[in-house]
């Protein structure tokens, strides 16, 4: 019996030790599709938008064979954890308590949060007095609440969505005055349909978003910060940015 | 809320004083929400029954109708038909029903009447088509009109073969206010879902509503059992 348990310990160990010393000549990255440009498909069913790209690029670099998987938004911290892939590139934002469970590469970018409102809207979203009693729409858990909760929730009144569509038909339905979402979101949504306007500057909010890989995936986090550093740099980076965005969201 | 109760909640990291009253107005808004439709749902499902048992087809069927389609839908369909769809009427916002159908509550506390008066009818008939008929030949013999019948005997006699089934209802209308969360009501599960997404807990979060929604229950199970024993006493034995 306990040589049993040795031999299955020193099993484990070599195991272990594999993994400890992998070269990441394959790397499994997870994106949440369809997240308009950032990560979606082509009618043609090929997987394709900006995180995508520069996942390509970055294992292009990397000399790596990347394998792309599909996973819902909402198992994918837990998909990481349990070796479903190896690395989240979905336009994950860096907080404090992600970051208790995943360990985060350097922000690769970093989208502002936009006013949006009906073409009659025409009040200045910064200024305090002038917003007073206004109803303002966010999407639950996003930098956006957290911005305007804790600046402006003795102001206005604030409703939470889940998706950026219901918020959308209340905007249209004049039960909220304004929203504050994702800018790229805000475009897709609010912005593509009649009657709607960009109401204030976008905001920049939050730490940006950021590679989440397993906490002791230290070695694979710093091939990644290389990769990307360099590709910020060489002028990669900017021409696939450019490609889907008609602004700034390098970090 | 008292200060040092305040002070030793915010000794925790997640349950502090705000998330406290935070849920504490998320149980207001749930009670009323449900209170209010059962209240309102009661009062209309008593003359829909009636109309249900009614022989001719002309009163009986439109209820019938009623009963099928709300009992037919999900109630979260039925809720988003109501609060989206009445914003997309054409020049609602300009008329005074707006006022009203403009806060998330009204829509919700309509689809939940709506709802739970269907089921309540079609419980209440059936205790009233159960009534037995030497109840009813015994009323006519004693020469009572059809409403003195109906208010002396029919009903209270189908109350008492009602009030289990309907405890039921008003246990699954509580749980199932949870979907007024998703417009953008803060109930218990609202207060809920945002203090989950700002702490990233779901344990506590979730947990502490559960145990919430639970005493609620309790309390009404108690408050059907009391219930039960009053509309029933006259089958208990004299003794013990």
């Amino acid at each position: 019996m306990k040589k049993l348990i040795v031999a299955a310990s020193c099993a484990i160990a070599m195991m272990a030790g594999n993994v400890q010393a992998r070269e990441w000549n394959e790397i499994r990255i997870a994106f949440d599709v369809p997240y308009e440009p950032f990560e979606y498909k082509t009618p043609e069913g090929e997987l394709t938008g900006f995180e995508v790209e520069l996942a390509e690029a970055v294992c292009a670099e990397l000399r790596a064979d990347c394998e792309f998987v599909i996973q819902a938004w909402d198992g994918m911290i837990p998909g990481l954890l349990a070796r479903k892939f190896d690395a989240i590139m979905s336009s994950m934002s860096i907080t404090p308590e992600r970051a208790e469970h995943v360990l985060f590469s350097e922000p690769y970018y970093n989208t502002p949060g936009g006013w949006f409102g009906r073409e009659d809207f025409n009040v200045d979203v910064t200024d305090m007095d002038a917003m007073q009693g206004k109803i303002v729409g966010v999407q639950r858990g996003t930098t956006m609440d957290t911005f305007v909760t804790n600046e402006m929730s003795d102001v206005v009144t604030i409703k939470r969505y889940t998706t950026a569509e219901d918020m959308v038909l209340d905007l249209e339905g004049q039960r909220l005055d304004v929203v504050f979402v994702d800018y790229p979101v805000g475009e897709q949504t609010v912005l593509s349909r009649e009657g709607f306007k960009e109401v204030g500057e976008p905001v920049k909010l939050g730490e940006g978003v950021g590679v989440a890989m397993r906490p002791r995936d230290r070695d694979l986090a710093g091939k990644i910060n290389a990769a990307l550093n360099k590709l910020k740099n060489d002028g990669t980076y900017d021409a696939i940015m450019n490609k889907y965005f008609s602004y700034d969201i390098k970090m | 809320m008292p200060d040092f109760l305040a002070d030793w909640l915010n000794q925790n990291d997640i349950f502090t004083a705000a998330t406290m009253l935070h849920y504490w107005d998320g149980l207001v808004t749930t009670v009323q929400l449900v209170f209010l439709s059962l209240l309102l749902g009661m009062a209309i499902a008593i003359p829909l029954a009636i109309m249900r048992t009614a022989k001719s087809w002309f009163i009986s069927g439109p209820v019938w109708l009623y009963t099928y389609l709300f009992r037919g839908t999900p109630l979260l369909i039925q809720l988003y038909i109501i609060y989206y769809g009445i914003a997309q009427i054409e020049g609602i916002q300009d008329t005074f029903w707006w006022t009203i159908f403009r806060e998330p509550f009204y829509p919700a506390l309509l689809a939940f009447t709506l709802n739970t008066a269907a089921y309540t009818t079609e419980i209440i008939r059936g205790a009233i088509v159960a009534t037995p008929n030497g109840e009813i030949e015994a009323a006519k013999a004693y020469g009572m009109s059809w409403a003195l019948r109906m208010r002396r005997i029919v009903l209270p006699s189908a109350a008492r073969r009602a009030v289990q089934a309907y405890s039921n209802e008003v246990i699954f209308m509580l749980h199932a206010s949870a979907i007024a969360s998703v417009v953008t009501i803060v109930d218990l599960t609202g207060a809920a879902r945002n203090i989950y997404s700002r702490f990233y807990a779901p344990f506590d979060a979730f947990i502490g509503v559960a145990v919430l929604y639970m005493i609620l229950t309790f309390i009404l199970v108690y408050v059907f059992r009391r219930l039960e024993r009053h509309l029933l006493r006259h089958q208990r034995p004299l003794s013990h």
